[in-house]
C-alpha cells in the first residue's frame, strides 16, 4: 500500500475519513464533531446569561428559553462531552498497550457514525417545530406533556442512536484492552489513562442499556401510544426518574474517570516523576466506578422515597469522596519533590484540583438528604455540577487537548496563546459558577427564565454573565491558536514534550497507520521512560520486522447509521403523515441490509508487507 | 493460527473459536455485550414487576395466560438451546454437516416458538389485550416482545451464517462466528426462563 505516503486531494481525503477505520482518524472525527457541539452548547450556554444578566429580561422567554436551556444540558453532556472523551481514548489508549489498532476497528467506526447521526437528528429539531423543552432529564411528567412540538421526540430517538453508537465504543475498548495489550504490558503496568478507560467503559457497558430502555418506553408512550408513565392508565412517570438516573449517575463517572486519567498523566509528566501510589489509583478508580452504581437516588432525595432509602443512598454518596480523596492526595504527592515544569496542560491540571475539590465538597453537602431538600433545584446545584462537569472534565478534555495535541496531528499548540485560554478560561469558570452557589442558597431556583428585581440577585447573576464571557473569549483564543498551528505550526518531535513517559510518545508524531513497527516488550509502568533512563532512544521489540495485518476501510459503518437517521425521521411523523411509516421502514431496511452485507462479505484486511514498513520508517524517521 | 490456513480434522484446534486474536476478541466482545443485554432485560423485568397489576380495566395476567400454549413453547425453546449446544460440539470436531444438521434443527425449534408467541399474541389482541389499554399491557408486549424480537434476530443470524457458509466448510474465520451466534441463542433461552417465571407462573399463580 504505497498510496498510504502520498499526497491526496480534498475529495480523497474526505472520502478517506468517511471510511476509515484507524482509531487515529477516528480520533480526529470525534474531536471535530465533539468540538463543534462543544461550541453550539456553549453559544446556547452563553443565550442562557444574557437572559439571566439582569431581572425581567426578554432576549429569550418562555419556551425558547426552555428549549435552549434543554439544548444546553443534553448538548454538554451527550455531544460534547461524551466524543471528545472518546477522542481521547481512541487518539492514545490503542498505542499506550502497545496495540497496533482497537478489537473491532469497524465498531469503532459505526459508534462515532452513529453518534454523529444521533447528534444531528437531536439537533435537526431546531428547524423543525422546536427543540426539547423538558431539560436533559426530560422527567415523564413533562415531557409527556410537551405535545406542542416533536422536540422530545428528537431528544429520545437522536439520543437513542447515539446511545448505541457509546454502548458500542465501551465494548470495544474493553476488549481492546483486556486482548491487545503489548507482551509485558500487565494490567498493573498500565497508564492510568489506560486504566481510567478500562473501568470507564465497563461503566457505559452496564449504565447506558437502562437508558435505552428508559428511551425505549418514552418513544413507545409518545409516538405508539404506550402507558409506562400515563398514571391514567396505570401508568408510573417514577420509572422514568430510576431508569434516568441509574444510567444519569454512573454517566458523570464515565465522564470523570477519564479525566482523572488524562491529569493523572499530566502530573507525571510534568513533575517528572512516577505517579504517586499507583496501585492506590488503581483501586480507587475501580472503587469510584463500583460505588458509582450504588448512588443514583441520590438525585431523587425529594421523590418521596422515604427516610430508609433517603439515609442510604446518602452514606453510599458520601462514600465516594473516600476514594476521590485518596486520588487527590496522590496528585499532590506525585507533584511534591517533582521537577514541575507549568506548561499550559500542567496549568489545567494544577487548577483542577482546587476547582474540582470545591465541586466534591458541595456534592457531600448535596448528599446530606435533609440539607438536599434545600438545595434541591437552586442554583446551588447548577453550581455543584458545573465545578465537577467543568472544573473537572472540561479542564482535563482542554489539558489533554494541548497535551496530545502534538501526537494527534503532528504539530505542537503555540504555548502563550494556550495559556491565555487557560488564565481566561479559569477566572471566567469561577467568575460564572462559584457566585451561583450564593444565588442558590437565596433561594434562586434552576431552570426558570427569569426573576423579580429587588431581591438581591442582580449583582450575583450580572457576574455570572460576565464570567461567560471570559470562557467564550477564551475559546475563541483556543480556536485562534489552532488555526495558526495547523498553518504554520512547528513541527512535534515523537516525545513532543521531551518528558513522555508511556508508549505513545516513543512513537512518531502523527504516528504511522501502523503504529508500532515491532510490537513493543513493556518492562515495567512508564515501559518508554524506563527505556530512556537507560540511555536508549527506542523500545525493545518484542518480535522481529514482518508483514503487518491491517483492517480494510469500509464506508457501511456511515450507511448503517444513516439508516437509523431516516428511520427516525419516518417514525417521528408516522402519526401525523402517511409517509412516516414506509420512511421508518426503509431507513430500517438500510441499516438491516448493510449490516446483512457486512455479515455476508469475508473482509480479512490487508497486509503491510515488511519493505513497505522499511520504507515507511525510513521516511518518517527523516522527517 | 492464521485466518486463512487450510485446516483437517486433525489439525483442527479443541477451541477454534478462540483460536486467532479476531475469535478472541469477538468471543470476549459477545460476552461483554451479553453482560449489557443483561441489564437491558433486567430494566424491562423490574418494570414490568412495577405494572404488572395495573391493568386499567383491561384483561390481567390470569385471565389471559395458558399454560398449554405457553409449556409447549417454553419446550421448544429450551429444546432448542439443547440441540445448538450439539451443533457446537460438532463444530468443534470438525464435523461440519453434522453441525449444519443440528444448527437447522435449532432454527426450526426456534421457529415454531416464534410462530407460536404470534399466534399468543394475536390470540390476546382479540381478547382486547392490546397494546394501548393499560400499563401492564404496554409492559408486557415491550418485555416480551424484546424477547421475541431477539429470537428472530437470532434466527436471522444464524440462517444466515449457515446459508453463507454451506458450500465452504468450517475455518478459522467462520468458527468464531458460529459460536458467538449460538452463545446469543442461549443468552435467549436463559432470558426466556425468567420471562416464563416471572411473567407467565407469576402472573397464573401469584
Amino acid at each position: 500500500m504505497s498510496t498510504l505516503a502520498r499526497k491526496k486531494g480534498v475529495g480523497a481525503v474526505i472520502w478517506d475519513y468517511l471510511t476509515t477505520v484507524d482509531h487515529k482518524k477516528i480520533a480526529h472525527l470525534y474531536l471535530i464533531a465533539g468540538g463543534l457541539f462543544f461550541i453550539m452548547g456553549g453559544i446556547e450556554a452563553l443565550l442562557i446569561r444574557i437572559q439571566l444578566a439582569k431581572p425581567n429580561n426578554d432576549f429569550l422567554v418562555g419556551g425558547l428559553y426552555n428549549q435552549v436551556l434543554t439544548m444546553h444540558g443534553t448538548t454538554m453532556i451527550f455531544l460534547a462531552a461524551m466524543p471528545l472523551v472518546f477522542a481521547m481514548m481512541n487518539a492514545v489508549v490503542p498505542i499506550q498497550i502497545g496495540a497496533r489498532d482497537v478489537a473491532f476497528p469497524f465498531l469503532n467506526a459505526l459508534g462515532f457514525w452513529l453518534f454523529f447521526f444521533g447528534g444531528l437528528f437531536l439537533n435537526c429539531s431546531w428547524f423543525l417545530g422546536g427543540a426539547p423543552d423538558a431539560g436533559w432529564t426530560s422527567y415523564a411528567s413533562l415531557s409527556l406533556e410537551s405535545k406542542a412540538t416533536h422536540g422530545i421526540d428528537f431528544y429520545v430517538l437522536g439520543l437513542q442512536i447515539s446511545g448505541f453508537g457509546t454502548i458500542m465504543g465501551g465494548i470495544n475498548f474493553l476488549v481492546t484492552i483486556i486482548n491487545m495489550r503489548a507482551p509485558g504490558m500487565t494490567y498493573m503496568r498500565m497508564p492510568m489513562f489506560v486504566w481510567a478507560t478500562f473501568v470507564t467503559s465497563a461503566l457505559i457497558l452496564f449504565a447506558f442499556p437502562p437508558l435505552t430502555v428508559g428511551f425505549i418506553f418514552m418513544m413507545m408512550d409518545r409516538l405508539f401510544g404506550g402507558n409506562f408513565f400515563n398514571p391514567a392508565a396505570g401508568g408510573n412517570t417514577i420509572i422514568w426518574e430510576h431508569l434516568f438516573w441509574i444510567f444519569g449517575h454512573p454517566e458523570v463517572y464515565i465522564l470523570v474517570l477519564p479525566a482523572f486519567g488524562i491529569f493523572s498523566e499530566i502530573f507525571a509528566t510534568f513533575s517528572k516523576k512516577r505517579l504517586f501510589g499507583y496501585s492506590s489509583m488503581v483501586f480507587a478508580t475501580v472503587l469510584i466506578g463500583f460505588l458509582g452504581f450504588m448512588v443514583w437516588a441520590h438525585h431523587m432525595f425529594t421523590t418521596g422515597m422515604g427516610p430508609v432509602a433517603n439515609a442510604i443512598f446518602a452514606v453510599a454518596t458520601m462514600a465516594i469522596a473516600v476514594p476521590t480523596g485518596i486520588k487527590i492526595f496522590n496528585w499532590l504527592f506525585t507533584m511534591w519533590g517533582g521537577n514541575i515544569r507549568f506548561t499550559t496542560p500542567m496549568h489545567y491540571a494544577v487548577a483542577f484540583i482546587p476547582s474540582f475539590v470545591m465541586g466534591g465538597v458541595t456534592g457531600v453537602m448535596n448528599a446530606a438528604a435533609a440539607a438536599d431538600y434545600q438545595y434541591h433545584d437552586s442554583y446551588f446545584v447548577v453550581a455543584h455540577f458545573h465545578y465537577v462537569i467543568v472544573g473537572g472534565v472540561v479542564f482535563a478534555l482542554l489539558a489533554g487537548s494541548h497535551y496530545w495535541w502534538p501526537k494527534m496531528f503532528g504539530k505542537m499548540l503555540n504555548e502563550t496563546l494556550g495559556k491565555i485560554t487557560f488564565w481566561l478560561f479559569f477566572i471566567g469558570f469561577h467568575l460564572t459558577f462559584f457566585i451561583q452557589h450564593f444565588l442558590g442558597l437565596m433561594g434562586m431556583p434552576r431552570r426558570v427564565f427569569t426573576y423579580l428585581p429587588n431581591q438581591g440577585w442582580e449583582t450575583g447573576n450580572l457576574i455570572s454573565t460576565i464570567g461567560a464571557f471570559f470562557m467564550a473569549a477564551a475559546t475563541v483564543i483556543l480556536l485562534i491558536n489552532i488555526v495558526i498551528t495547523t498553518v504554520k505550526g512547528e513541527k512535534a518531535e515523537a516525545d513532543a514534550w521531551g518528558d513522555g513517559r508511556t508508549l505513545e510518545w516513543a512513537v512518531s508524531s502523527p504516528p504511522p497507520v501502523y503504529n508500532f513497527a515491532q510490537t513493543p516488550l513493556v518492562r515495567g509502568l512508564d515501559a518508554y521512560w524506563i527505556e530512556k533512563m537507560e540511555g536508549k532512544k527506542e523500545l525493545t521489540p518484542a518480535e522481529p520486522l514482518g508483514d503487518i495485518h491491517m483492517p480494510n476501510s469500509s464506508f457501511l459503518p456511515f450507511i448503517i447509521s444513516f439508516g437509523l437517521f431516516v428511520a427516525a425521521f419516518g417514525f417521528t411523523y408516522h402519526n401525523d403523515h402517511s409517509w412516516g411509516l414506509p420512511v421508518g421502514i426503509i431507513g430500517l431496511l438500510i441499516t438491516f441490509g448493510s449490516m446483512f452485507l457486512r455479515s455476508v462479505i469475508d473482509d480479512h484486511g490487508f497486509h503491510i508487507h515488511k519493505e513497505e514498513v522499511l520504507e515507511l520508517e525510513k521516511k518518517g524517521a527523516k522527517a | 493460527m492464521q485466518v486463512e490456513e487450510k485446516l483437517t480434522a486433525e489439525t483442527f484446534p479443541s477451541s477454534p473459536e478462540r483460536a486467532t486474536l479476531e475469535g478472541k476478541n469477538k468471543f470476549i466482545g459477545f460476552w461483554l455485550f451479553l453482560g449489557g443485554e443483561t441489564v437491558l432485560f433486567a430494566s424491562l423485568f423490574a418494570t414490568y414487576l412495577a405494572l404488572k397489576d395495573k391493568t386499567a380495566g383491561g384483561p390481567s395476567a390470569d385471565e389471559l395466560f395458558q399454560m398449554p400454549l405457553v409449556f409447549v413453547a417454553t419446550m421448544l425453546l429450551l429444546t432448542s438451546s439443547l440441540t445448538s449446544v450439539y451443533a457446537i460440539y460438532h463444530m468443534k470436531n470438525f464435523d461440519f454437516k453434522k453441525m449444519m444438521l443440528w444448527f437447522g434443527i435449532t432454527v426450526l425449534l426456534g421457529a415454531g416458538f416464534l410462530g407460536l408467541e404470534i399466534y399468543e399474541f394475536n390470540e390476546y389482541v382479540h381478547e382486547g389485550h392490546v397494546f394501548t389499554k393499560s400499563a401492564f399491557a404496554s409492559a408486557f408486549y415491550t418485555l416480551v416482545g424484546t424477547h421475541g424480537s431477539h429470537v428472530a434476530f437470532g434466527l436471522s443470524w444464524i440462517l444466515t451464517l449457515m446459508i453463507r457458509n454451506a458450500k465452504r466448510g468450517l475455518n478459522l474465520y467462520n468458527a468464531p462466528k458460529f459460536y458467538v451466534a449460538s452463545l446469543y441463542w442461549h443468552f435467549i433461552d436463559v432470558v426466556w426462563v425468567f420471562i416464563f417465571t416471572v411473567v407467565y407462573l407469576m402472573g397464573m399463580v401469584g
